[in-house]
């Protein structure tokens, strides 16, 4: 990580607050103004939905909740992926107040591929690449109002990505 | 060392367009070697985006995720010479960050 530029100006307020609460202690852990911005997205990262192999356990892990397929969820993958390491998916939606979207290959050894956060003010869209193991079904679902929507597209994969 | 990750991010009206390449060999754990050992998993966990001290994007990836993966999305807001910062994570603990002028 690197030092953003009011870091040590926190870093200063932090130490006269802990020595004017009279905690010498806090100079050596509770000094440090933020955890390592690094480590703290390590822990946010859901070990536990990526390891899911199937649609529904994935989108518990993640959110908790089951999908139900809507028209206002945009799925745009190709139809013949001729590369299976790389096909290019992009997720839209025209759903109001959309604060996630989550990408899942179902026929991959672990079925979530990607997941995304949108705060307010962020475009429900997003466009990426992933590695497909063989044909599949690939589903977008996006987040909005605490309910989930999703769409499904089949793309047929010629060479597989996913192993040797 | 050059830094991993080039991102353009172009102010256009009312939105930043946010186009983003980093170099990462984003293994699955599922490839072999030539000598037929198992490459273990080594991927992107989380790519964060701030602008204005606020954090515009997260992507949280699986091994799944293309090798070298490329971001595109939008936000709200933004202008021509704000900086953006973007940083990411793998499982590793590598991590690398950048700060970019938006166009």
């Amino acid at each position: 990580m690197t030092a953003t530029p009011d870091a040590p100006d926190n870093a200063r307020r932090m130490i006269l607050k802990s020595a004017v609460a009279g905690g010498i202690a806090g100079l050596t852990l509770g000094a440090f103004p933020f955890p390592a911005f690094a480590d703290a997205d390590a822990k946010e990262w859901p070990a536990d939905a990526f390891k899911q192999k199937t649609e529904a356990d994935a989108l518990k892990a993640l959110y908790g909740k089951t999908a139900e397929a809507s028209d206002k969820v945009g799925l745009d993958v190709p139809e013949i992926a001729e590369n299976g390491a790389v096909v290019p998916v992009s997720v839209t939606s025209t759903l109001p107040g959309v604060t996630g979207i989550a990408i899942l290959v179902l026929d991959n050894p672990n079925t979530l591929a990607a997941a995304y956060k949108i705060p307010q003010g962020t475009s429900a869209m997003v466009a990426c690449r992933l590695k497909m193991a063989k044909t599949s079904k690939v589903v977008a679902v996006a987040e909005s109002g605490g309910k989930l929507y999703s769409a499904t597209r089949e793309v047929k994969v010629t060479v597989g990505g996913c192993g040797g | 060392m050059a830094s991993t990750i080039r991102v353009r991010a172009v102010a256009g009206s009312g939105t930043t367009e946010v186009q983003s390449l980093i170099q990462h060999p984003m293994d699955s754990g599922f490839v072999k070697d030539s000598k037929g050992q198992l490459i273990p998993a080594h991927h992107i966990e989380v790519v964060q985006f701030e602008h204005g001290g606020k954090t515009v994007f997260t992507a949280l990836w699986g091994p799944a995720v293309s090798k070298d993966p490329y971001l595109k999305f939008s936000f709200k807001g933004g202008k021509k010479g704000d900086d953006l910062k973007v940083s990411w994570v793998d499982n590793k603990g590598a991590s690398d960050s950048l700060m970019a002028k938006i166009q």
